[in-house]
């Protein structure tokens, strides 16, 4: 029992991070019809904005100290972060702690930014193009995206770890009267849980009670006759860009204490989170988010030690064997719309 | 003479389908290049007053940082051998063939290329080296599959090969090959350095549970690990295969503790091994008591560069290691004040394994007097040294793997610096990590020995 209940938190954190970047993606294809597969690397350039800040926050001048000696046998040099001269060592070391957190008041502009310079700079000119067209295009920009934040940051990855207060794991088996030690679960994963739950919310709250909201959702069902009503209907769509950019971009930075992040991260998420939007259903938000969280627990349970016995490399391909199973009996997905992707 | 009546377009089109259809079938090796190289009696020897080594590198991919690093050194070495700079180790290696006027009296060039970790693209890329280059070494990498696919590929070419970066007991066990050398240490040698250091600091009474990467190099790992702690009186509770690509190991860490195990051990690298240890401390497995122990925590080899990606949650983690920068014998202090004076940082294991197996390739020339991979086979095989940063050292004939000390390592509590991550804990003298060329955990599938072969000098 306590193995399962495990294996439902481990899916959660981790359907969090499928949610959060398939929501952006279904966004972009509910609105501009385009096939995003940039879309991890806003991802990873969203744990990259994190990995600058913190970088950025300390940045050090230095101090030789004769009492130690560097690895050469010289006067080691001390890096004193400008922070401390700034703050005094005891805040700009909470404020250094606390990078990642704040990176996220950074990686909202920015990642919009990038998200309505790629759409106007690139991505409207593939409107009218085959889906193949804007798979290739994108797909290319992705390993464009990927090389440069290798060639600044090197292919290792970088530790950027939560605030200290959430270090450690909550004993979740005591509250629900297994012994101790059972069920824990990292305190950051909580934290990231809960962070999705807010953005997915406020996503679905946009949208639904916004008259902005109402527009974009006015023009995901009929385009032409928005437009004909008088609405620039591709600004708004401009601005969904560079929203759904801004979601994938937090969902990277909040993702940094999880997994170290590094170049490539984006790419490893990618082709799960196609998966994600094509069993939740082309077009369909809640479908997306609901197919999020349904494969990311899925996944827990296929790398369970019991299961892997009885199936061997389960783990590997279940969520594909999910994903087909769902298409041969609901062909348009968990919550497909009727008309998507079937011309 | 040909009897030209004979010959019809439909017989000259039919000969020369054929024609072509025997030279795409035929391996390179044993054409042109073979027939062009026959009057030396071996494959590229060496024309005019320059001799080219191939350095074959992850350029790119995953292992793009560590093949950098792979790269100065063979620059530091390429600049060593022709006589420039401070000559690195070359003063404190115990042969003293090496004259500082490239090899044999050639000036030492090289050409790279990119392994990618991937198998296919660095036999291409080696392959490349060798036909259109002319390099009569390959040498580099930072993965055992790659080792071993270019291992394989250079005794087919005869060419000599001198792994990188390679830990998997089948680059000198049952993939070992004539022309084949490794001065890195493997996975056996891990488990037996590791094993009675772990007993000391833990005790005999321990409860072991395996993560490991499901490729080659994280099977030799785990089998080793566990036959030596086994052997010590731990039990070893599961032994868990993860996929090369997993990035988030919770659900595979998340049930070691309900499995009654107080131990972890992770058969992993790269970014495998930073994001399952990221993990673990996430999950707080170390701050936890189980079977009335602390929960520990081993990670069987320990690479600088990755323990960098994992921050501080290498703290008081138990590994191995090849070779580590803060060794104090004269090899390493002068290899370390040649790569950090032109560099700025110390150097990697992979950047010193890499520059000593240059070395020692020159150093085998030299003394068998030939570029030819016979004689330099013949020259490395069984051939004893000192002064390059292991202590004695063997590099035993029968399956072509250097035998030295091996070092256990500990991720520092309180690092100095980014680079001062691990610190030596124990010198695991060489007796104690050998073993016979027939052991188990050297043998195929079938439990058969592989014998190392005969030389392939490619013509």
């Amino acid at each position: 029992m306590e193995a399962i209940v495990l294996q439902v938190l481990n899916g959660l954190d981790k359907g969090s991070a499928y949610a959060l970047i398939a929501l952006g993606l279904t966004l972009i294809f509910g609105t501009l019809g385009v096939v995003n597969f940039a879309h991890g690397a806003l991802f990873m350039i969203g744990a990259f904005c994190a990995v600058t800040l913190s970088k950025l926050l300390t940045v050090s001048h230095i101090v030789i100290d004769e009492t130690k000696t560097d690895f050469l046998g010289n006067p080691a040099k001390v890096e004193v972060p400008y922070l401390y001269d700034v703050f005094g060592q005891a805040t700009g070391d909470v404020i250094i702690d606390w990078a990642v957190p704040i990176s996220i008041l950074v990686a909202i502009p920015v990642m919009m930014a990038i998200g309505v310079a790629m759409e106007r700079g690139l991505i409207k000119h593939f409107y009218k193009r085959p889906h193949a067209d804007q798979i290739l295009v994108t797909f290319g920009l992705a390993i464009v995206l990927q090389e440069i934040i290798k060639y600044f940051y090197g292919a290792n990855p970088i530790p950027t770890p939560a605030p200290e207060v959430f270090a450690g794991s909550f004993d979740f088996g005591t509250l629900l009267g297994f012994d101790p030690n059972l069920v824990i679960y990292p305190y950051w994963r909580l934290v990231y849980f809960a962070f999705a739950a807010v953005v997915i919310g406020g996503v679905f709250s946009f949208l639904q009670f916004t008259t902005f909201g109402m527009v974009v959702r006015a023009g995901m069902q009929d385009r032409e006759t928005v437009g004909l009503l008088g609405i620039n209907i591709d600004k708004r769509f401009t601005i969904m860009f560079g929203l759904a950019a801004a979601v994938a971009g937090i969902a990277g930075v909040m993702y940094t204490p999880i997994n170290s992040p590094n170049y490539h991260m984006g790419m490893d998420f990618l082709v799960l989170s196609f998966v994600v939007v094509v069993v939740g259903g082309m077009g369909s938000l809640g479908g997306a988010v609901l197919a999020g969280f349904l494969l990311g627990i899925l996944e827990s349970f296929a790398s369970m030690g019991q299961v892997l016995e009885v199936l061997p490399g389960i783990n590997q391909v279940i969520l594909y064997v999910v994903a087909i199973v769902i298409l041969l009996t609901r062909p348009r997905g968990l919550m497909g719309r009727p008309g998507v992707m079937e011309d | 003479m040909s009897n030209f009546k004979d010959f019809t377009r439909r017989r000259v089109i039919k000969s020369g389908a054929a024609a072509a259809a025997a030279a795409s079938a035929t391996p390179y090796f044993f054409t042109n290049a073979a027939l062009a190289d026959a009057h030396a009696g071996y494959r590229n020897a060496p024309q005019g007053d320059t001799v080219t080594l191939g350095f074959n590198v992850p350029q790119s991919g995953p292992y793009a940082d560590e093949g950098a690093d792979e790269l100065r050194a063979y620059e530091l070495a390429v600049e060593h051998l022709n006589g420039e700079g401070d000559a690195g180790m070359m003063p404190t290696f115990s042969s003293k063939a090496l004259k500082g006027n490239g090899i044999l009296g050639k000036k030492v060039v090289y050409v790279t290329g990119d392994t990618q970790t991937k198998s296919d693209a660095a036999r291409a890329s080696a392959r490349s080296m060798i036909e259109k280059d002319g390099a009569v070494m390959i040498t580099g990498g930072s993965s055992s599959g790659v080792a071993v696919a270019v291992q394989a590929l250079c005794q087919e070419a005869g060419i000599i090969f001198m792994a990188g970066l390679t830990h998997s007991n089948d680059t000198t066990g049952k993939d070992k090959k004539a022309n084949g050398f490794r001065h890195f240490f493997n996975s056996y040698m891990s488990g037996a350095a590791l094993a009675p250091v772990l007993a000391k600091n833990y005790g005999n009474d321990r409860k072991a549970y395996h993560l490991t990467a499901d490729y080659n190099w994280g099977y030799t790992t785990e089998q080793a690990v566990k036959e030596s702690t086994e052997a010590l009186g731990w039990e070893t509770v599961a032994a868990v295969k993860t996929p090369l690509t997993q990035t988030d190991f919770s659900a595979y860490i998340a049930p070691v503790l309900q499995s009654g195990a107080d131990t972890l051990v992770l058969n992993h690298y790269g970014g495998n091994m930073v994001n399952s240890l990221t993990n673990a401390v996430q999950f707080g497995l170390r701050d936890k008591q189980v079977n009335g122990k602390d929960f520990q925590i081993v990670v069987p080899l320990y690479s600088r560069l990755m323990a960098k990606g994992a921050g501080a949650n290498v703290k008081g983690i138990f590994g191995s290691t090849n070779w580590h920068w803060s060794l104090t014998d004269e090899g390493s202090k002068a290899f370390v004040k040649s790569f950090g004076t032109k560099y700025g940082f110390p150097p990697s294991q992979a950047a010193h394994t890499c520059y000593v197996q240059t070395l020692l390739y020159a150093d085998a020339c030299e003394r068998a007097g030939t570029f030819n991979p016979c004689g330099v086979v013949e020259a490395l095989e069984g051939f004893e040294f000192d002064g390059l940063g292991n202590g004695k050292t063997l590099y035993r004939a029968e399956d072509h793997q250097c035998f030295k000390d091996v070092l256990v390592v500990k991720g520092k509590e309180n690092p100095d610096s980014d680079f001062d991550l691990l610190e030596v804990v124990e010198v695991t003298p060489v007796d104690q990590v050998t073993y016979a060329p027939d052991h188990p955990q050297m043998r195929d599938g079938d439990g058969n020995v592989v014998p190392v072969g005969t030389c392939n000098p490619g013509a």
